[in-house]
């Protein structure tokens, strides 16, 4: 239930922002087609924690901004190597075995890794991600496990 | 004086935006195999997308125009690793094999710096 | 400064054209073309602002949406040579995936 009226805020929200508009006829549209779309979305029954984390909103911001940084840092050094000032192009295959408990925290996790230049997550499964780097550096900055402890972090804090 | 401080911001923004851009372009057409080729293309719709969407909201101030490109930049932020997983994995599945400077991968018999 | 950003995106655009046009594998193909996707969905947004025409980018949205769904069709009709049906996807003898039960292997959007 939470879950249904945390998408209905944001659906109502989306609605208003993209119309402009706020006269009685164009907002009652608005709140018919949420009705509609909210209740389609219920009998698929893809309204659930996965679909809409209402339980990290408050922990996500923070972690996004550190997000932020770690993905200017690695694009500083993707784009030295492709202009040829930076290391030299060193491809490389690990394996990561992610310290998440969920299933939404693993995907959190490989789509962080995806985000981040220099590291891409080719598959997860049975829990473990197969990441694709560009350097060794970057695929030794991820064995490291700053950026899992984070997310983990961020998980367990809800 | 604040909106000329903005300003500069914005330009300064929307300059480096697009040489990520650009260098996200060169890249994709230097790098040797397809799974490079995608962390350079990640350099482009992470940093050059980013500053550039983010200079256009400091041109646009608080209004409806800025509330719309920050909507865009959620859904780019959204979209565009899963959309980079997908190919990724699809790739991987289809049997196309990196390129990778590990001693026992030798038997490939291409350099991996071959531009 | 808007014209210099046009400009640029416009050689990104290119540059991507031609990776599409050389690409050896199909994938380099859609990489590239998702690739202009992107820029196009910024070069909306930017010609919007060059001209002085805001009202562009509730086309720069939607064309950032259809270009994520865009991509995921291709990947997806490569995979499983179909986009249809979930009984149809069933019958295609998927990668390697223990517990496969149908299309819901799918990567969710977050």
């Amino acid at each position: 239930m939470l879950h249904a009226i945390s998408l209905s805020a944001v659906l109502f929200g989306t609605w208003l922002l993209l119309s402009g508009y706020f006269t009685t006829l164009l907002i009652s549209f608005g709140i018919l087609s949420l009705a509609i779309a909210v209740g389609i979305a219920l009998r698929m029954d893809v309204v659930d924690h996965e679909s809409h984390p209402v339980h990290l909103t408050w922990q996500i911001p923070a972690y996004w901004v550190w997000l932020l940084i770690e993905i200017i840092k690695a694009n500083i050094d993707v784009t030295k190597t492709i202009l040829g000032i930076g290391d030299p192009a060193t491809p490389t295959v690990i394996n990561v075995k992610p310290s998440q408990r969920t299933e939404l925290g693993q995907v959190i996790y490989a789509n962080s890794i995806t985000l981040t230049p220099g590291t891409i997550s080719v598959e997860l499964e049975d829990g473990e991600i197969m990441v694709h780097a560009l350097t060794k550096g970057s695929a030794d900055d991820l064995a490291t496990g700053a950026m899992d402890q984070r997310v983990t972090r961020m998980e367990g804090g809800a | 004086m604040i909106d000329g401080i903005v300003e500069y911001l914005a330009f300064g923004m929307l300059g480096v935006g697009a040489v990520f851009a650009v260098i996200g372009g060169i890249g994709v057409l230097k790098f040797p195999d397809f799974y490079t080729r995608l962390h350079a293309a990640s350099v482009t719709d992470t940093m050059g997308a980013w500053l550039i969407l983010g200079g256009l909201m400091c041109l646009a101030g608080w209004t409806l125009v800025s509330a719309k490109l920050a909507m865009i930049l959620f859904f780019l932020f959204m979209t565009g690793p899963t959309a980079t997983h997908a190919l990724a994995k699809t790739a991987w599945y289809a049997g196309v094999k990196p390129l990778t400077t590990d001693p026992p991968e030798e038997s490939e018999g291409a350099p991996p710096s071959k531009p | 400064m808007l014209a210099f950003v046009t400009i640029a995106i416009l050689l990104t655009m290119a540059l991507a054209l031609i990776r599409a046009l050389r690409g050896p594998t199909v994938f380099d193909r859609i990489l590239a073309v998702s690739m202009v996707s992107t820029k196009t969905t910024l070069l909306i947004a930017v010609v919007g602002f060059l001209f002085g025409r805001p009202d562009f980018l509730d086309i720069a949205l939607l064309y950032a949406l259809i270009n994520f769904v865009g991509a995921i069709a291709v990947l997806k009709f490569y995979k499983y040579g179909s986009l249809g049906l979930a009984s149809h996807l069933e019958s295609v003898p998927a990668p390697p995936e223990p517990q496969d039960s149908g299309s819901s292997t799918e990567k969710p959007a977050s």
